[in-house]
């Protein structure tokens, strides 16, 4: 049975007067004990997505299941067994870190002690704070605990609103090795991020834009899907060889990415050699050209540029 | 671009208590340079930019910011700097115009230089059709580079940028980037922080931040060679994983 089914999902705001769509017939499936990853945007509707699924929201229109129960009708159902970390911190700050745990645990009707070793390496990082309140917590800290307190009635489904947002590239490496242990105690996870990079550590992730899914599939499947030779392109003077190259006609597109600069060519023929000449031609020096397999947000951006709406 | 220092700190240091926030930095940041200010969560970055900005009095050592004293001219400094964060930026139930108006005013620009800054960056930045309206009602994208545009409306020595493109998409943050090479062209300096590793490799130098010292500062390509790195992104996971304490 698949752990999350998705169809057809509309919502609709109401901003001023005018009308907002920020989920346009949204579907897909989550399979049981999967790490599926919603990669987008602020504003692409990753957290009306979510506020559907945990219950908090009603669509306009489609339909969403957890387990196979309905989020509409079966709502009591679906809140126990899911764990939900919202973007925003959501926790007691004026109750200490215990107390915050204690309290979810009971709400669960369950106490820390029965479910220890799910959040054991977790809670191990936070627990010499305990009688901390977890106002009083670092980012990192009350992340952490956050995630405990969404663990601690060790639900079947996982859904985790951008739970690396703002944080470093080394906490957010270490948070997802973390995602990747949880699975193998078979928990279904969703998570959203704003960060491109971080779709290759799911199992399969569906990349969001304006409210509309622009490819899901396993991150390696996406990437095989971008069409034309990608080429890596460096030189000595890299703001004079951004000009040239987005004036040059024979190229398609160009962007930076990194130390280099990313280059379609109009002609999949125009090949590393002919673009080496032509910018040797132009008296750029130590030109380096080199062909590479696309990157996510390379076909992230290559898909923003086909849908339009 | 004579050289000119328009930041020049020496042995900064911030103590909370037996806390050392700050550890003795010291650097240079030259006119119009792009500066990337890298660091993990708790290094102490917000701290040394807080100060940096005189917001918040260091415990010792020295600093000028635009040619000011950090201890004894922090007014000053503050109108000679421009500063933008994700999180704070501009007034959601204002206009555009209004919004550009507002930051001129208090600023202190001049009412016939705010009418020229306000209908320069409505143009520049493709916004003629959408001046009068509010701000909530902009695409995230659009309120960034709105954002940035106000941070600079006075022309300010320097500008620090807090995580400025943070949940932005991928090609309006290649476009936010644009603005601020444009901005150091005019010889305006940034000061930037970002979680984006490729973005690091868009900046003039890159200092990295860990345990409150600056661990490293040099140009993404000396840095690469020197932690024998292929990316700006290994090398800060190089020199983060270093870090002793926590957040």
């Amino acid at each position: 049975m698949q752990a999350v089914i998705v169809e057809h999902i509309v919502k609709k705001y109401q901003v001023e007067k005018s009308e907002v769509i920020a989920l346009k017939d949204v579907s897909f499936e989550v399979a049981k004990g999967e790490l599926f990853g919603v990669v987008g945007p602020d504003g692409s509707g990753k957290t009306s997505l979510f506020r559907v699924l945990t219950t908090l929201l009603f669509a306009d229109s489609g339909a969403a299941k957890i387990d196979g129960y309905d989020v509409v009708k079966d709502y009591k159902i679906i809140r126990k067994k899911l764990g939900y970390m919202p973007g925003r911190f959501s926790l007691y700050q004026d109750l200490s870190v215990e107390e915050n745990l204690t309290f979810f645990a009971t709400i669960f009707n369950t106490t820390i002690e029965e479910n220890y070793d799910l959040i054991k390496e977790i809670y191990q990082q936070i627990e010499p704070f305990k009688k901390r309140r977890a106002g009083m917590l670092s980012g990192g800290m009350k992340q952490k605990l956050a995630l405990c307190c969404a663990l601690i009635h060790k639900p079947s489904v996982l859904i985790l609103d951008e739970p690396t947002t703002g944080v470093d590239a080394v906490s957010r490496k270490e948070f997802w090795e973390m995602l990747q242990r949880f699975k193998r105690q078979d928990i279904t996870i969703l998570v959203s991020t704003p960060y491109m990079d971080e779709a290759s550590m799911c199992d399969r992730v569906a990349l969001l834009q304006n409210g509309q899914i622009l490819a899901i599939d396993k991150p390696a499947n996406i990437n095989q899907q971008f069409s034309h030779p990608l080429w890596a392109v460096q030189a000595s003077n890299m703001y004079e060889l951004l000009k040239k190259l987005k004036d040059w006609q024979a190229v398609y597109s160009c962007y930076s990415f990194g130390e280099f600069y990313h280059v379609v060519m109009k002609l999949d023929a125009t090949g590393g050699k002919e673009i080496q000449a032509y910018l040797s031609e132009q008296g750029f020096q130590n030109v380096e050209v080199k062909q590479i397999a696309a990157n996510i947000e390379d076909s992230f951006m290559a898909l923003m540029n086909t849908t339009h709406d | 671009m004579i050289n000119e220092k328009v930041i020049i700190a020496e042995s900064l240091t911030k103590n909370f208590g037996d806390f050392v926030a700050v550890d003795q930095i010291s650097f240079e940041v030259a006119k119009g340079e792009i500066f990337g200010f890298l660091g993990a969560n708790g290094a102490g970055k917000t701290t040394a930019m807080r100060m940096l900005c005189g917001l918040s009095t260091p415990s010792s050592g020295k600093a000028n910011v635009a040619g000011f004293d950090l201890f004894k001219e922090t007014e000053k400094i503050k109108k000679s700097i421009g500063y933008m964060s994700q999180k704070f930026s501009l007034y959601e139930d204002l206009t555009i115009r209004e919004n550009i108006q507002f930051y001129g005013g208090i600023y202190g620009l001049s009412k016939k230089n705010i009418q020229e800054k306000s209908a320069y960056l409505v143009e520049h930045l493709h916004l003629q059709n959408y001046q009068n309206n509010l701000v909530k009602s902009l695409p995230l994208g659009w309120k960034q580079k709105l954002a940035f545009s106000v941070a600079i409306v006075h022309d300010p020595a320097i500008v620090f940028l807090d995580e400025p493109t943070g949940g932005v998409d991928p090609v309006t943050r290649r476009e936010f980037w644009e603005l601020i090479y444009d901005a150091s062209a005019r010889g305006i300096t940034v000061f930037v922080t970002t979680h984006y590793m490729d973005e690091a490799e868009y900046c003039n130098r890159v200092s990295i931040m860990v345990d409150g010292r600056i661990e490293a500062l040099d140009t993404p390509k000396e840095l690469k060679k020197i932690y024998e790195s292929v990316s700006m992104g290994e090398v800060f996971l190089k020199l983060a994983r270093k870090a002793v304490r926590g957040e």
